[in-house]
């Protein structure tokens, strides 16, 4: 309810007013107004980067239900001998478990049944499962992390903790504090974009509070774009409309709302005809974003067989793409069904057929561009699944239950050195046993690609000058960086 | 010597020159200082505090450190060596050190010099510190608010703007108490009555409708974080709606705020609780709930019972307790101890951990029907029940559930800091609730009237609504915020004790409530946020008025109270898209009829997909207790007003009123424009809409087929009667209209 000139929300709009006025053709009210506009001007975005950013943008390729880490790039060739046997005492520890297999009378060992392939990168190469040959081809791009770790067993904390940086619901998303910290890079979008695709396994609820801006100024929370007509909540104008109709309506509106901005003297009026013109540019920005008249087969090859269906994981990789062309500042996808309790012999090849050469094909898009220099791209879920089975075992059937104390997490792109693997799991992928990797740790790293100090990127909420990283101390990963 | 007042406020700093010479005062002054910039370090958290020097109480802050030297001398700020370390340009000694990331201006410095030098002398926190009735400054004003207010305006060489034109005034009041727009007979009625008192029987109308009731409790739906589903995973389906029509009729009856607030956190323990006040205690229910498989029962329960902790803190304390759930406070002296001691009144309840069960509520619960609808069907509502025998309660270590330091048992009490609990209450919630609203609690009746302040205001007294704490902001104007305190508590003349209606008619009858919001350049200059009020703040509307308005100015709106939530218009997919294979909140249904066009309070409030339209006006996700809204501007907020099909349907609907009035077409424009924004149009504004209408009107002559497009919006019927050319015009000038600065901001 804050029209004062204080307000963080103000400074944004401040400079899309000045922009705007040149688009919109307005004419100012009157200098007074206007110089008390700048005047204002104390947008945190003046104070980052901190440094040198190396990566411009983020495309954040969440796998949502927990991807399992044996399954995919965790190789564990070892564990063909421990079929059926008990995970050991030893291994297991005081490691709580979720209610779904505390009950279970034993926890036997279930081996990957899927062929592992070695691919060349800078060391001694990645083993990457068959059900993702195509990532692995990306082997000398990608840093692989094998040592992430995470405080959450049940999926609605876990997601929240890897998003916001808190298990509690309510907090910003990191979209939302790179919003917030760096600003946008083109007047025509929004800063922070978030696309969801389905999956085949059992789906997790998705909380429109995973990409809100939590106290951050409500401006920076992430903007839905949705596999529909309307990719943007409420962007097109209703049938029967012409866009001349529309023009003429806001010719109408800043006519008037020029002349209540001179009976109010209020600034905010100003910003809220900028607002308005920014809104009709999204409506042409929006339709020309999606229209992929533009693209070569060649291109759209590279994704895959279902690049062209509206809300496919491939599709959204590729309309990533062409937001990180267009100077989106964090384009956040959501992949569901990741969640195998049951099968996951029979439900993760579909799953990871899905995913597996639409991410390659942006990983080499992007590249092929020059944009993979500075954008930096992130791949993972909210925790990894575990050893033992849930369920029957079977040499042809297994589940697996949530774990949160491994899993794998590769990143791309700006400002991460390619082709690499960092920290490393037991013979069980149950433990980290070389540079566990906290959430916190992946959020300070990511943010310092961007050029941000993770400890000054901080609003004050609740009393608290409140950041991403949380109070525990959180590490950059050196040992990653380019 | 003129001295500078530096007041934190949310990071930003408030500069007013104060005009006559004063010393630092402590906790105006020093205080946010202290705790913005050297108390992480050296304050209450042992923990955290470096080379054992804190800076919180005079005998930590005299004690000699390392180089022998007082850290901080009384009456000497060169004999300091905190003075010293401040000076230093040795990066290893200066403070705050650059790692902190902190600085100190030289105006903050220069405050902390002239207090070390005045004897640095301490005042215990001000909001710890119980209120007293203050006098109010002499003064002509009839008001004390006026009084208050113009003596600090007086101060500073300013003074209150002339009072606003009524048909601002009419538009303004009525949309501040009922949450609408008034009506075109209203505001006829209101310009014609010249005689004394017009305003003051407007008010007393307001605050009579039962719209008001409405407007207040949907503030209160955001404290209380209340949805219409259980969150988490699975988002099930809940009933708690009869607790949401038990709050609109508690502020319809204005039913006395301490009985308000122990109703809902013990109204289960009062002797011989009615079925109605054990209904209010769903307010300690209304946290998210998870029937996720898998999870821990401890884990759950033990998040709601802090959720309830956390939502007490905030709304009845100011306090920010959350902090405290893994470590002592880092700025507020709040241990650790102290959030566990009020937890363990919440966590002896007979509540169940479920999994994987989708009833509407989760036992205890009580089957009841509205309050505001008895004959109406009943609904199960989650509330509060004691468990037969008190759970003990120990510290969690790190706040983790699995944790408990079985060595550090607490008690059930207030925060230490705050005192000890009523002698004679009984150790539960009842005892909790009571002492809340005694006078051993100095914040309810400062939080509560703070926020009532914000709500007429745009901004609190303190503007740190839910942070009455050191890190805060020190009250701008805190003589005026302890006496609406206490005038709150105790009442005066014919106002009884806690009556909410008499405050809010206190605050809305002021003149400064009255005043022109015309911004003022040499008041800007001054007071760039207006702090001190020398003008009236405009807003934007908030997300339900918005909608509300509209559905109002078309003739829409259902004047239904109470019942059941509804499901207006939505773009379609919006749950699907985002809901788990288990819940049964996943598939959209909307509403037939009158449903369509219900107050948006009554919206159905399904928490991992809010309705859109009032997220993005803003509304928080009710996932937490919240007790400020912010007021964006967006571009999102401009292809919703423009393109919900709600709006569009109002804007048709409006049209279609507008062209069934036999007047000409100049006087329909000035109707239609006053029907939504309550003003009299400008000529050249009208001019505007003239010519724009004309433009239109020719281009739907010219093409039918986009005209009879057009017009398909929502399910309310068209007059077959009225040209479909001509309605489609006009209803874009209606739909312009609609998001018109003037009609979106409340001056």
């Amino acid at each position: 309810m804050n029209h004062s000139s204080d307000h963080p929300l103000f400074h944004v709009n401040r400079r899309q007013l000045l922009k705007g006025i040149g688009a919109g053709g307005l004419s100012l009210l009157g200098s007074t107004a206007l110089s008390q506009l700048l005047a204002a001007e104390t947008n945190p975005a003046a104070a980052f980067p901190n440094f040198a950013a190396k990566a411009k943008r983020v495309i954040y390729l969440f796998q949502e239900g927990a991807p399992s880490q044996l399954d995919t790039f965790d190789y564990k060739p070892g564990l063909k001998d421990f079929f059926d046997k008990d995970l050991p005492e030893s291994v297991r520890g005081q490691q709580r478990l979720t209610g779904m297999t505390s009950g279970q009378t034993r926890l036997p060992v279930a081996p990957s049944i899927f062929k592992f392939e070695q691919h060349a990168n800078r060391q001694d190469g990645l083993w990457v499962s068959e059900l993702m040959q195509h990532t692995g081809q990306m082997a000398g791009e990608i840093c692989m992390v094998k040592s992430m770790t995470t405080e959450q067993i049940n999926h609605g904390p876990g997601i929240t903790f890897m998003q916001t940086g808190n298990q509690i619901p309510g907090r910003p998303s990191m979209g939302a504090w790179m919003s917030y910290g760096l600003g946008s890079e083109n007047q025509n979008l929004p800063t922070f974009v978030v696309m969801i695709s389905q999956g085949r396994g059992q789906m997790q609820a998705l909380f429109s509070h995973l990409w809100g801006a939590g106290f951050l100024p409500g401006e920076h929370q992430g903007v839905q774009f949705r596999a529909a007509a309307d990719p943007v909540l409420f962007l097109n104008d209703p049938k029967g409309m012409l866009r001349s109709d529309r023009r003429k309506m806001l010719d109408m509106l800043g006519e008037m709302n020029r002349r209540e901005a001179e009976r109010s003297a209020d600034p905010q009026v100003l910003a809220r005809i900028a607002q308005y013109e920014m809104a009709y540019r999204m409506q042409a920005s929006v339709p020309e974003l999606t229209d992929l008249r533009g693209e070569r087969e060649s291109t759209l090859a590279l994704y895959g067989p279902d690049v062209k269906k509206p809300g496919t994981y491939a599709y959204n990789c590729l309309m990533a793409r062409r937001m990180a062309e267009r100077g989106v500042r964090f384009i956040q996808l959501y992949h569901r069904g990741w969640d195998h309790h049951g099968s996951v012999v029979k439900d993760l090849p579909l799953q990871c057929q899905d995913v597996d050469q639409a991410q390659a094909g942006l990983l080499q898009d992007l590249r092929q561009r020059g944009l993979l220099d500075d954008t930096l791209v992130v791949w993972g879920g909210e925790f990894g699944r575990t050893v033992y089975c849930q369920g029957n075992l079977t040499p042809t059937q297994y589940g697996r239950d949530h774990h949160p104390r491994c899993f794998s997490m590769w990143l791309a792109g700006g400002g991460i050195q390619k082709g690499i693997s960092y920290g490393a799991t037991d013979d069980f992928s149950y433990n980290v046993i070389a540079d566990p990797t906290t959430v916190h740790d992946l959020h300070a790293t990511m943010l310092h690609c961007m050029g941000i100090d993770h400890t000054r990127l901080t609003f004050k909420s609740q009393g608290l000058d409140q950041k991403l990283t949380g109070v525990e101390p959180a590490k950059v990963i050196k040992e990653i960086l380019a | 010597m003129k001295f500078r007042i530096l007041i934190a406020a949310g990071g930003a700093l408030l500069g007013i020159e104060a005009t006559k010479a004063e010393a630092p005062q402590f906790n105006r002054d020093v205080r946010p200082i202290l705790s913005d910039k050297c108390f992480y370090c050296h304050g209450f958290d042992p923990n955290h505090r470096k080379a054992d020097f804190r800076l919180d109480t005079p005998e930590g802050a005299q004690c000699l450190t390392d180089s022998k030297k007082a850290g901080i001398k009384p009456g000497s700020a060169v004999d300091s060596e905190a003075w010293r370390r401040i000076l230093s340009d040795d990066p290893e000694e200066v403070m705050p050190p650059p790692e902190s990331h902190k600085t100190l201006s030289a105006a903050e410095k220069e405050v902390l010099r002239q207090w070390i030098d005045a004897g640095a002398p301490y005042e215990k926190h001000w909001s710890f510190v119980p209120p007293q009735r203050p006098a109010v400054p002499p003064s002509g004003e009839a008001n004390p608010i006026d009084a208050f207010l113009a003596a600090r305006l007086k101060r500073e060489g300013l003074e209150r703007s002339p009072e606003a034109g009524k048909e601002t005034l009419l538009r303004r009041v009525t949309l501040d108490l009922t949450g609408l727009p008034p009506s075109v007979e209203e505001m006829d009625a209101f310009i014609a009555d010249r005689a004394a008192g017009a305003y003051e029987r407007v008010v007393d109308r307001l605050l009579d409708s039962p719209r008001y009731g409405e407007k207040m409790a949907s503030q209160w739906l955001d404290l209380a974080r209340y949805g219409d589903t259980n969150g988490y995973l699975h988002d099930i389906l809940r009933t708690g709606w009869p607790w949401r029509d038990w709050v609109i009729r508690a502020f319809n009856e204005d039913m006395p705020f301490d009985r308000f607030v122990i109703e809902q956190i013990a109204g289960d323990l009062l002797p011989n609780a009615t079925p109605e006040q054990v209904l209010a205690t769903a307010f300690c229910r209304n946290h998210l709930i998870t029937a996720e498989g898998g999870t821990i029962a401890e884990e759950y329960l033990n998040e709601y019972a802090a959720d309830r902790v956390q939502t007490v803190g905030t709304a009845f304390m100011g306090l920010t307790m959350n902090c405290c759930r893994c470590h002592d406070h880092k700025f507020d002296p709040l241990k650790q101890d102290d959030f566990y001691s009020l937890k363990a009144y919440f966590n002896s309840t007979t509540e169940k951990h479920v999994e994987n069960n989708s009833s509407a509520a989760y036992a205890p619960f009580i089957e009841i029907a509205s309050p505001l609808v008895p004959q109406g069907p009943k609904a199960q509502v989650m509330v509060m029940q004691e468990a037969a025998a008190a759970v003990p309660a120990f510290v969690l270590t790190r706040g983790q559930y699995d944790q408990p330091d079985k060595s550090r048992p607490v008690t059930r009490r207030p925060p230490e800091v705050l005192g000890a609990p009523l002698p004679d209450a009984p150790a539960n919630r009842l005892g909790l609730a009571q002492w809340l609203v005694s006078e051993r609690n100095p914040l309810l009746a400062r939080v509560t009237v703070n926020r009532l302040w914000q709500q007429f205001f745009s901004t609190g007294i303190v503007k740190s609504a839910d942070d009455f704490g050191l890190q805060g902001e020190y009250p701008v104007h805190p003589e005026l915020l302890d006496w609406l305190a206490i005038e709150f508590r105790e009442g005066s003349g014919d106002a009884k004790p806690w009556s909410t209606r008499h405050l809010v008619r206190q605050i809305v009858t002021s003149a400064s409530y009255r005043q022109s919001s015309r911004l003022r350049p040499e008041v800007t200059a001054k007071d760039p946020d207006n702090r001190l009020l020398a003008f009236f703040p405009r807003r934007r509307l908030a997300a339900e008025e918005v909608r509300d308005q509209a559905l109002f100015a078309a003739g829409l709106m259902s004047g239904e109270l109470g019942g059941a939530p509804v499901f207006p218009y939505q773009p379609p997919g919006l749950w699907e898209e985002r809901s788990n294979g288990g819940s049964n909140t996943k598939v959209y249904v909307q509403s037939k009829g009158q449903a369509l066009y219900r107050r948006s309070l009554y919206t159905f409030w399904k928490r991992t997909s809010p309705p859109p339209f009032m997220t993005i006006f803003d509304a928080p996700e009710r996932t937490s207790c919240s007790v400020r809204r912010q007021a964006t501007n967006t571009p999102l907020q401009a292809l919703a007003a423009f393109n919900d099909e709600q709006i569009l349907e109002c804007s048709r609907q409006l049209a279609a009123t507008i062209l069934s009035d036999p007047r000409p077409s100049p006087e329909r424009l000035a109707l239609l424009y006053r029907r939504v924004t309550g003003r009299s149009g400008a000529a050249q504004d009208l001019k505007t809409l003239e010519e724009g209408l004309n433009l239109l009107v020719e281009r739907f002559r010219s093409t039918p087929a986009d005209a009879a497009e057009l017009l398909k919006q929502g399910a309310a019927p068209v007059d077959p009667a009225l040209n479909p050319s001509e309605l489609a015009a006009w209803m874009l000038v209606a739909s312009t209209v609609f998001n018109l600065d003037q009609t979106l901001v409340r001056d």
